[in-house]
């Protein structure tokens, strides 16, 4: 069950494929900054072909305007501060989904990880759960909730629960056995175990289960501001596509894109000030 | 660290009747043990007899096994894998569960005394085997235990690794005068270093017998060889 998520390993212990030092023989002789470089250039003859074909007319703008026309709808509508307004809207139920999710998940999964009744009681459930696609819960959940705020931030927390859940459980339960016994030896009471054991042991994979939370999240608010939305990116892009304003909605996606992007990026931040005992491993 | 006084006789540590089984398979059967202050037991047997078991029952990290063990206040386990936390740095782990003014200063001083005393702020990761079991050594150490258990700690050391710790071993034990069982395969280690051997088979202690070899000890001894063989034709194997 975790062995999906796993495969996302941290970039932090991923080598580095353009590093010479562990290159094959032959890569070895080209240069470093040489393949960064080559690496950036099909991504830009991409979009430059994409922005040539729709001013020469190839493209209908109708179906897909040019990438220099939705940078300025962007800038125009972040000018505007209508962009900021639906950002806000969308963040602050990502951030509110997450918490509840999130908070819910670490507490069962820690519950389910530490307690062997936890565990008998409460991983059932949750695994049978895990095999419903929760955005397909969608209908089941209007009739439930209905079709205002709640429905968002419910299947953020759906989405963002089970990433966190299995991975605080899997972390917890990965933990060598051996080191919590030698903290015995050392005196330490349960709590002092929890805190100087438990917690950093399963701190690496509890930031995995983050990071593919967050994920889950946007995901699940691009589906959810779809329905009877007000206000958000997803509801933007929706109003968008009946005006047929093709601009705006490639606008949405690149905001989503860059969302994930820049929460990724945060968390390999966290990731390398907390974890940085694993340099140490690296290094040897 | 002071070393303790000699002098009272009562023993460190009190074991009586142990007995522990897995299942169907009764691995201890009755273990009568007492340890005096400042004496280096051996406890030796061959692989699968239950020293370690027994070691862990002595530790306190065996709550199935039944018997009567009475611990000194202070006692340490050094183990045969050095079981540092990884995420903690060397002074960290060393003062893992200490509470003072002046943990730093006291594990400083242990690492010191294990010959690492500039290593207080590398990750465990950083440290070669034999600077691993020297903090884990030091862990145990600023603990002032009474009694220090020690399973198999420089198993999986290189033979020359090996030799050097069981020097540090003898001279640390020389100066805080600290009780200790040495669960070991080594006959050699044994006789290098305790002042009583135990041989455990069958789940029983089937042999108790001291050391009459006077400090420094070196294997080229004839003494040394003749007990040697002895422990070795106990123990099983042919000389």
């Amino acid at each position: 069950m975790t062995a999906a998520p796993r495969t996302a390993a941290p970039a932090a212990v991923r080598a580095t494929p353009a590093d010479p030092a562990t290159a094959a023989p032959g890569l070895a002789a080209r240069p470093r900054h040489g393949r960064r470089t080559l690496r950036i250039v099909s991504p830009i003859v991409l979009v430059a072909a994409w922005e040539a074909a729709a001013r020469t007319g190839l493209l209908p703008p109708e179906k897909l305007p040019a990438p220099s026309e939705v940078l300025s709808t962007g800038w125009r509508l972040a000018a505007e501060g209508t962009l900021a307004v639906h950002l806000l809207d969308s963040l602050q139920r990502a951030a509110i989904g997450l918490a509840l999710g999130g908070g819910l998940a670490l507490l069962l999964g820690a519950v389910a990880g530490l307690l062997r009744l936890g565990d008998d009681l409460v991983d059932p459930p949750v695994q049978m759960a895990r095999m419903l696609p929760h955005l397909g819960l969608v209908p089941l959940l209007i009739i439930w909730v209905g079709i205002g705020e709640e429905l968002k931030i419910t299947l953020v927390a759906l989405g963002a629960f089970f990433p966190i859940y299995f991975n605080t459980y899997a972390g917890i339960r990965d933990i060598d056995e051996r080191l919590v016994e030698a903290a015995r030896t050392c005196g330490l009471g349960q709590l002092a175990r929890l805190r100087h054991v438990v917690l950093p042991g399963a701190l690496p994979s509890l930031l995995l289960g983050l990071r593919l939370a967050i994920g889950a999240a946007w995901l699940s608010l691009v589906v959810g501001e779809q329905v009877n939305a007000q206000t958000g990116i997803g509801f933007l892009m929706m109003e968008a596509r009946e005006f047929a304003q093709t601009d705006v909605v490639l606008l949405g996606l690149l905001v989503y894109a860059l969302l994930g992007l820049l929460s990724d990026l945060l968390l390999r931040l966290a990731e390398r000030r907390t974890l940085s005992w694993r340099r140490g491993l690296k290094a040897t | 660290m002071a070393t303790r006084t000699k002098g009272d006789l009562r023993p460190v540590l009190t074991a009586g009747g142990v007995r522990r089984s897995f299942g169907a398979a009764l691995v201890l059967d009755g273990v009568d043990l007492n340890i005096a202050p400042g004496e280096v037991v051996a406890l030796l047997g061959g692989s699968g007899s239950g020293k370690s078991t027994l070691l862990r029952i002595l530790a306190g990290l065996d709550p199935d096994a039944t018997g009567a063990v009475r611990r000194p206040p202070h006692q340490a386990v050094v183990f045969q894998e050095h079981r540092l936390l990884p995420w903690k740095r060397v002074i960290d782990n060393v003062s893992l569960g200490l509470s003072g003014p002046d943990v730093r200063a006291r594990a400083r001083a242990a690492l010191a005394e294990v010959g690492l005393p500039d290593r207080d702020t590398a990750w465990p990761a950083e440290l070669s085997g034999g600077q691993a079991q020297r903090v884990a050594v030091a862990r145990a150490l600023v603990r002032e235990p009474e009694l220090l258990l020690l399973d198999e700690p420089f198993g999986a050391l290189d033979a020359l690794t090996r030799l050097r710790m069981q020097q540090l071993f003898s001279r640390l034990r020389e100066l805080h005068g600290f009780a200790a069982l040495l669960v070991t395969h080594d006959v050699d280690e044994a006789l290098l270093l305790a002042d009583r051997t135990l041989v455990l088979e069958g789940g029983r202690l089937v042999e108790d017998a001291p050391v009459p070899l006077a400090h420094p000890r070196t294997p080229d001894d004839p003494a040394f060889g003749t007990l040697r063989r002895h422990l070795l034709g106990r123990l099983g194997v042919v000389a």
